[in-house]
Parts: C-alpha cells; structure tokens; sequence
C-alpha cells in the first residue's frame, strides 16, 4: 500500500465486490496473455519520504550551482534576482496544480494572470497582442518562423542572423528539416548583422526574416533598419528581445517589428538547467488569427459580470486538428504565473532599476576588465549587458582557474563561433563592486 | 470560491514598490554616452505600480477562484489529474538543484546529469523502450520528436517517400496537428464501434508510401486495443513503424509495456503519468522512448555515462538535431524523477491497478444513469455518451458538465473523443479515495434526475461559481486581449 494511494485494501475489496469482480487482475483480461508483463519492473524499492529527501539532497550535493558561485554567466539564460514574493505566491497549490482552464467558471485565477501577462508583455514590446507563450526562446523562434511561411504559399525562404542565439538556431535548423521551407542564414559583421549582405539576400521568395537585439553577442542591432529591409519585400519581421532590455531600450513595436519573441527566464525564473522556461510571443492586430498557441480574452458571464475566457480556439489543433496553426497544446503557466507576478512586483520603476543596474554594471566590469590589459574588445558597439573580450588564452583555461576560486567565468565564444579565445561575460543587478572587482582582480592574474 | 473582480492594472498606485535593489555602487555611465538614443526607450512601459502587499493579496484572491488538484477531485479524462506529492516541489526547489546554468562545466553539474540519466533508464524499463531522449518540452512535443526520428529513420534507408502517417479518428487533435508540423500527410482512419482500430479500413491504408501510424493504447475510449499485435506486424511488414501516444501509461504500468506491445518509437506525458503539476496549462514534459534502430537519430545532446562521470555527448553524427533549447524542461523532470523513486517498483504497480479499479468502479456506479460507450472492463478511464434520459434532447453534456461545478467538482473532459456523440470522458485516477468516487457517483446521479425534474437548472448552471457561464462569441468577436484594449472599450 503506497502512500500516495488512499485507498486500503479492504476500500478496494469492497469496491470489487459492488461490482461483482473477482480480483483486480481481472480487469486486465483484456490484455492478451502473450504481451503482459511476466516479471516485476527492473527498478528499485519505493523510497519513503526521508529516503528520497536524502536522495535528492545527495543529487544536488554534487552540484555546484550559482547559489554557491559568483556567475558571469548568459549566452541566453540569466542569474537575475527573483523577489521573494514570486516563490510565495506562484507557491500557491490552486494555481499549480491545476489544469488548463478549459472550465473558466473556475478558472479565473489563472485565467486573470493570463491576461495579465498579456497585458505586461505588450507594454514591454510595444505590440498590440501576445499570446499565452510557447515553450521557450528557441521556440518562439520556430513558431514565428513558420507562422511567416505559412503565410505565403509562394514564399520559401526564411533568414535568420548570425548573431541570433545560437541555441535557437539550432532548434530551427532541426524544424526546417523537415518542412519545405530553406532556412539560411545572414553573415555577421563585427558583432551584428551585415545588413548589407541581408540586402543581397532578400528578394521577394523571402517569408521572414529574424534578427536579435541586444543579439548574441549582447550588441544592440538596428532593429528599425532590418525591419525596413524586410518590410520592402512584404516579408515578416520578427525580432527576438531580452525582456528585461525593454526597459531601457526601445521596443520593436516602435521600431516596425511584426512579431517580438524572446526568452522570458529572466522574467522570475530560475535557471534550472536550461527549463522550464518561457517563450513569449507578441504580434500586431493584423495577424492575430495566425497565432500559434493559447490566447485568453476578455468577455463577459450570463450576469454581465467582467470574466476572462481562452479564445480564438479555432486555430488551436483540439479543434482544427492537421490543419491547425500550430500542434502546440500548452503554455507554460507554471512560468507565466512566476513572470506576471515578477513584472508586478519590480513593477514600472523596479523594471527600469533591474536594466538600469544591469547595463551599468556591465558597463563597469568592461571597462576595468579592458584597463587590465589582458583583454581587448572584440567589438566596438553598444551592448547592454553582456558583452565580448579577447583573451590571451583559451576560454576554458580561463574558467576552469575562476571555478577554483568560486567564480563562473564567460561563455566560450568558440564553442559556437569561429572566435578563438574569445568570452562573452553577462552582468545581472546581482552582482555587486566587491565580486566584480575581485573578479577582474582574479581575471588579470589569470588571462 | 470567493468572487474578487481586479486585474493587477486596477491596484496600481503610482510611487509603489514591492522591491527595492540596493543602492547602485558603481560609478554611473551617462546611457546614452554609451547608447546612441535612438536605441533608447522614450515612455516607461506601463507595469502596475503596487507594494508587496498588495501583491500577495491580489494573487490570493485570484487563487481563491482557482480550482486544482488540492482543491478537489479533478476526474479530467486523458489528462490523469493526479494528486502532485508535495516532497516532488520541495526536490525542485533545492538550490543545489534549481540554481544551475545550461552552460556550466560538467564537473559542476554531475548530480543534475547523474539524475537525468537514472530517470532516462527508469522511463526505458517502464515503456519497454531501449533508450529515451528528456529533451521534448510536453507532449505534443514528444510526438514531434518522435514523428521526426521516424522520418529521419526512413529517409537513412532511402525511402523517402515514405510521406504519410495514419491517424485513427479517435486520437487525440494533437497527432494529426503533429504529423503535418512534422511534413507529413495525414491518413484518418476510422474506428470501430467500440474505439478500436477498423482493421479493413486500417488495411487499405497501408500502401507504400506509409511512414508509419500514432496510436493510442489504452485507446481514448479506454480500451485495450485487443488487435495490437496484428496492428503491429502489419505496419512492420508493410515497412512503417509504430508511434505510441503515451496520455494513457497510467492504465498497464508493470502490466504491458509499448515496447512488448510492437511500438518503436513513443512519448511520455510526465505531467501526467509521473505526477508533475499541470501548472495551470503547463509546463509538462514530454520524453521520447525508441527502439534500438531508432537510436542513432535521437536529438542531441545525449546524457551518457563515462567511466568515472556522466557527460553530454554531441557525437551523434545522425542526429535530428536539437529539438528544444538546452536540455528540456529539468525542473519538471527533476519532480518526475523525485515521483518514480517514490513510488518504486510495486508502487507503480498499484498506481496502475489502483487508477483501472478506480475507474471501473466509476463505471459501474454511473452504468444505469449515463450510457457507457463501451459496456467492457475499461481501464484507467472511460466514456459515456451522454445522460441515458436526457429530456428530449434538451439537457446536454455542457449542461451536465456545468452543474457539476455547483457541487464543487472538476467535471470530465466533455466531447472528446469526437466519434462519441455528446462525451463525456472521466479518468479519476489512483489518488482519490471510495468516499470521494462514492461522492462524485452520488452526485452524478443526482444530476441525472434533476435533467429530468428541472431541466432549467442544468441548462442555466452553474449557480455557485464567482461567474457563471461566459459569452465566448464575444470573446472571440470584440477582442481584448490585455488591459489597455479594455480601457479603450469602455470609453
């Protein structure tokens, strides 16, 4: 009898008995003999509660994790702070354990932050709608990728930057595959997009185009520029952003982007190995049934009262099944509920302290990682907080030194690009003068 | 449930904060000496400005509108709303476990990557498969995946041509949406009577140029497929493979695995069967088990153990590629992991056993009030169509399903599957106690004699919810889909 099974076994006899049933075994007559299991599974004893507490204590004792280092850390994944207040109340069992709020009468709750959500995510990109995200940020990606063929039935192309994630362009590379679509990519020059080669690439065989800012490198792109380009061939424009950069840099729905995506880890989230995170999605009223994913809406019930509702489930595959705009069947709102309670609680001015420390950290740690002499700029363009160094030695040289002293180092550039000795070092609000300048302390001895 | 009519917009007060930073202590940059202004933004996105405080109330209120696992029985067919042991958040919630970077060195992460890979290993032994893939973030994902490993399978044999995976038309929407993601065509194939495979039908469809067929088993009626093996030899024989929608391992746990059963290729659905939260819409996890051919095409990287640790093999020269970023959705695997040791070798047993006796019961109790579309042992859920009496035709499911919530219940999954006229499908899980199926049974046949005696009260239902049913032609048709659109409607 586990403990997780409240039924005893005089509960299960006197239920096999209302029925008429001899034994739990004949319930499962309906399987034929030869295909039933005719051995236990190979694993091993329950563990009970303070075994598994063990257990899972041991795991994590193997880890060395950001709680323990001092983390330099990005390429895509970030160590911002997340109030206390989001864990408490995400915390909150009604919210996570239930389902999708196909019922909404009782619903409400998730159904409101939804919307919620929407609502902050349109305000940061400056888009007229977002859906109830996707995946994540390599996600996002494939899924404005192929709302932006799918648009078409003449258009084949698909370009993305080089200075793009590379970790999404991965993911896409895998999608496109097995569609019939080309993806390609546009060269990068001196840490962003070689607009000018975007210009040769573009003809009117191109469904989209996706470019990044701040892009991989953490530079800021000219995303107005780009847009234009794109929209001279009634291509789709869409630009992945860091959420947290829209609080000081200006939003893609300023600057003539049809779709905004991004990754909204850095929204409350922790860093976890790479997931659960968040995909979000924003686009203009003009595309609004083209959405992939969930969206909830605004109505009212039978007494005229305000209630929120999904809608626009005609596109969804539980209704539209192969013709469907995407095969998506959930969002992650487990993190959208930590993301909308994280945008509520740094609210209108913690959004811009978070940006604003973060760019004047990173600004900080450059400039006296540079007056070392050991590195040199890779590039010279404005970048909000992350940004690339040339070092004397091998990255991985490098980090494994910082590790022993209790620091995460950089992000190996040549893991991705052609850029040898070359680190990409992100600064969050977390990071104080004292760990930075015992940083770059540390750095001068070792690069 | 207490009803609480704000949005977080309508609490906002300007000058209020729920967080401070500390003060910044390095030396200010002028911005835009560093950042050419055009790049820079001009007006302040307009987030609330509310105190902590004023957080923690709000989101209390919203959750008391909230229905979940902890707040009742939740008997939601085919998606196995079982209870969420509460040990599996406290594991997730361990900083050695939750604070590390997708790109930290390997020696940093060897009890993240020693768990991933004992999890791999149990959901192999489970399903009868030789190796699984974590990576997919849910299951409509794993279905990706796994249509991508057949496609990429047939295409290393040179066939290519292969372009059409058969569907039943009792699957689940997410199948067919898959297979044309995937860039496949879609084969729907009718089901018998009683939600099996329509073996003619089935066999017309087997022309060459198949890829392969999903299916479900149990099938979404609840069924054991009871032609599962001839299922399998034809496709095999006609040079295709079989993909196992996994929605329903909670049904045949140590029973029968898909792996016996002739499939080569599947996905579990974490938040499901292994207990995981459903979050309110996700996220799940989805993980992808395949046979040994199948093997050299899984995504990269592949979490393998060496001789002295475990690393993340890219090696993998026939790879299909990455198909999510970085590794999947750990913080759900790290709770799906917590549950199957928890659970062990006998407990998954008795889960599977426990959920079929659960559901049967269910059964019996509701046989005479609502037609069972399938009057056979079912397994961990089944479906009925409609009220055996249902006034003339003027109480419907959606009725039904409507006045349950008045009785504090979740209601079944309602008009699915789509070849069961007026459906209503319910999974009570292994979770919940005779009291509570006794309570659920009795209250179902209460409503069952309330569509006969006042029909109105079904039909305007429900009654004691915060709201009550909601105008969803409006939704779709004014729409307003975040807080600024609803200002401007209301001037």
């Amino acid at each position: 009898m586990h403990r997780y099974i409240p039924n005893a076994q005089s509960d299960k006899e006197k239920m096999l008995q209302a029925m008429g049933a001899e034994s739990i075994e004949s319930l499962f007559v309906d399987i034929p003999a030869q295909l039933r299991m005719d051995r236990d599974l190979d694993l091993e004893p329950a563990y009970s509660e303070m075994e598994i507490a063990r257990r899972m204590g041991e795991l994590a004792s193997k880890n060395v994790g950001t709680d323990q280092l001092v983390s330099f850390l990005g390429a895509g994944a970030y160590d911002h702070f997340v109030p206390t207040v989001v864990n408490h109340m995400s915390g909150r069992s009604e919210f996570f354990t239930a389902y999708t709020p196909y019922q909404p009468e009782i619903s409400q709750g998730t159904l409101t932050t939804i919307f919620e959500y929407q609502s902050m995510i349109c305000e940061l990109t400056g888009m007229d709608v977002a859906n109830a995200s996707l995946y994540d940020g390599s996600n996002a990606c494939v899924e404005a990728a192929m709302l932006s063929c799918n648009l078409s039935k003449k258009k084949k192309r698909f370009l993305v930057s080089t200075t793009v994630n590379p970790e999404y362009r991965e993911v896409m590379h895998t999608y496109f595959k097995f569609r019939d679509f080309e993806l390609e990519e546009i060269p990068m020059k001196d840490g962003e997009t070689d607009y000018e080669a975007m210009a040769d690439m573009l003809d009117k065989d191109v469904a989209g185009v996706l470019v990044q800012s701040p892009n991989f490198f953490g530079v800021i792109e000219d995303v107005e520029r780009t847009c234009a380009m794109t929209k001279e061939h009634k291509a789709v424009s869409i630009v992945s952003v860091d959420p947290i950069s829209l609080a000081l840099l200006k939003p893609p729905g300023e600057l003539g982007a049809d779709i905004v995506i991004g990754e909204g880890q850095s929204l409350g989230n922790d860093l976890n190995l790479g997931g659960p995170y968040l995909g979000f999605f924003a686009t203009t009223n003009k595309l609004v049934r083209k959405i992939p994913g969930r969206i909830c809406g605004q109505s009212v019930d039978a007494d005229g009262q305000r209630a929120f509702v999904l809608t626009l489930q005609a596109r969804e595959q539980h209704i539209r099944r192969f013709k469907a705009t995407s095969n998506i069947c959930s969002n992650q709102g487990l993190i959208v509920t930590r993301a909308t309670m994280y945008m509520a609680a740094m609210g209108k001015e913690g959004m811009r302290d978070v940006a604003g420390q973060s760019f004047q950290k990173a600004q900080y740690l450059y400039n006296k990682l540079i007056a070392t002499g050991k590195f040199e700029p890779v590039f010279q363009k404005p970048f909000f907080k992350e940004f690339a160094l040339k070092a004397k030695k091998p990255v991985a040289e490098i980090n494994a030194a910082l590790l022993e002293k209790g620091f995460l180092g950089g992000f190996d550039l040549n893991t991705k690009y052609p850029m040898e000795n070359t680190v990409l070092l992100a600064v969050t609000e977390k990071r104080s003068k004292a760990e930075m300048d015992k940083f770059v302390e540390l750095m001068e001895v070792i690069g | 449930m207490k009803h609480y009519d704000k949005v977080i917009f309508e609490r906002s007060s300007e000058g209020r904060r729920a967080v401070h930073l500390p003060k910044l202590d390095v030396p200010e940059t002028q911005v835009d000496s560093a950042i050419p202004s055009k790049f820079l933004r001009e007006t302040p996105a307009e987030l609330p400005e509310v105190s902590e405080v004023d957080i923690v109330r709000h989101y209390t209120a919203l959750s008391n509108m909230n229905y979940g696992v902890d707040t009742g029985f939740y008997p939601l067919g085919s998606c196995t709303m079982k209870y969420n042991p509460k040990i599996n958040e406290d594991a997730a919630a361990l900083p050695g476990l939750k604070t590390v970077h997708p790109y930290q060195p390997e020696e940093t992460l060897q009890g993240s990557l020693e768990m991933l890979h004992d999890l791999a290993d149990m959901l192999a032994e489970v399903s009868g498969m030789d190796a699984v893939t974590l990576q997919p973030a849910a299951g409509a994902h794993g279905e990706l995946t796994g249509l991508m490993l057949i496609k990429a399978y047939h295409a290393s044999k040179g066939e290519s041509h292969r372009t059409k995976i058969i569907v039943p038309d009792s699957a689940h929407g997410t199948n067919p949406a898959t297979a044309a993601v995937a860039g496949f065509e879609i084969v729907e194939v009718p089901s018998a009577k009683d939600g099996s495979v329509d073996m003619d039908a089935y066999r017309a469809a087997l022309t060459d140029d198949v890829a392969g067929l999903m299916l479900t088993n149990p099938s979404t009626l609840g069924l054991f497929e009871k032609n599962i093996e001839e299922i399998a030899k034809l496709m095999h024989d006609a040079g295709g493979l079989l993909y196992y929608d996994g929605a329903n391992m909670n049904a045949i746990m140590s029973k029968v695995r898909p792996g016996d059963m002739g499939f080569d290729v599947m996905h579990y659905n974490l938040h499901k069967t292994m207990s995981t939260p459903h979050g309110g819409g996700g996220p799940g996890a989805g993980p992808v088990g395949v046979k040994e051919k199948l093997i050299p095409f899984l995504p990269m990287p592949v979490i393998t153990k060496g001789d002295d640790r475990y690393y993340m093999d890219y090696d993998r020269p026939l790879s299909i590629g990455k198909v999510k970023g970085y590794y999947g959705n750990y913080g759900i695997l790290v709770r799906a992991y917590t549950y199957m040791k928890s659970l062990g070798q006998d407990g998954l047993k008795e889960v599977s056993e426990t959920a079929v006796l659960n559901a049967n019961y269910l059964m019996h109790r509701l046989k005479d009030h609502y037609n069972i579309a399938a009057d056979t042992v079912c397994k961990h859920e089944f479906v009925m169509a409609g009220l055996t009496d249902d006034n003339n035709h003027q109480v419907t499911t959606l009725d039904v399903a409507k006045r349950i919530l008045d009785y504090g219940f979740h209601p079944p999954t309602i008009y699915f599957p789509l070849i069961v006229h007026e459906a209503l499908m319910v999974e009570p899980t292994e979770t919940e106690s005779l009291e509570t199926l006794d309570h659920f049974a009795d209250t179902m046949i209460r409503i069952a004699e309330e569509a006969k005696s006042d029909p109105d009260l079904l039909k305007q239902a429900p009654h004691r919810t915060p709201i009550r049913r909601i105008d969803e032609v409006k939704a779709a048709r004014d729409l307003i889909l975040k807080y600024k659109d609803s200002l401007q409607t209301e001037a």
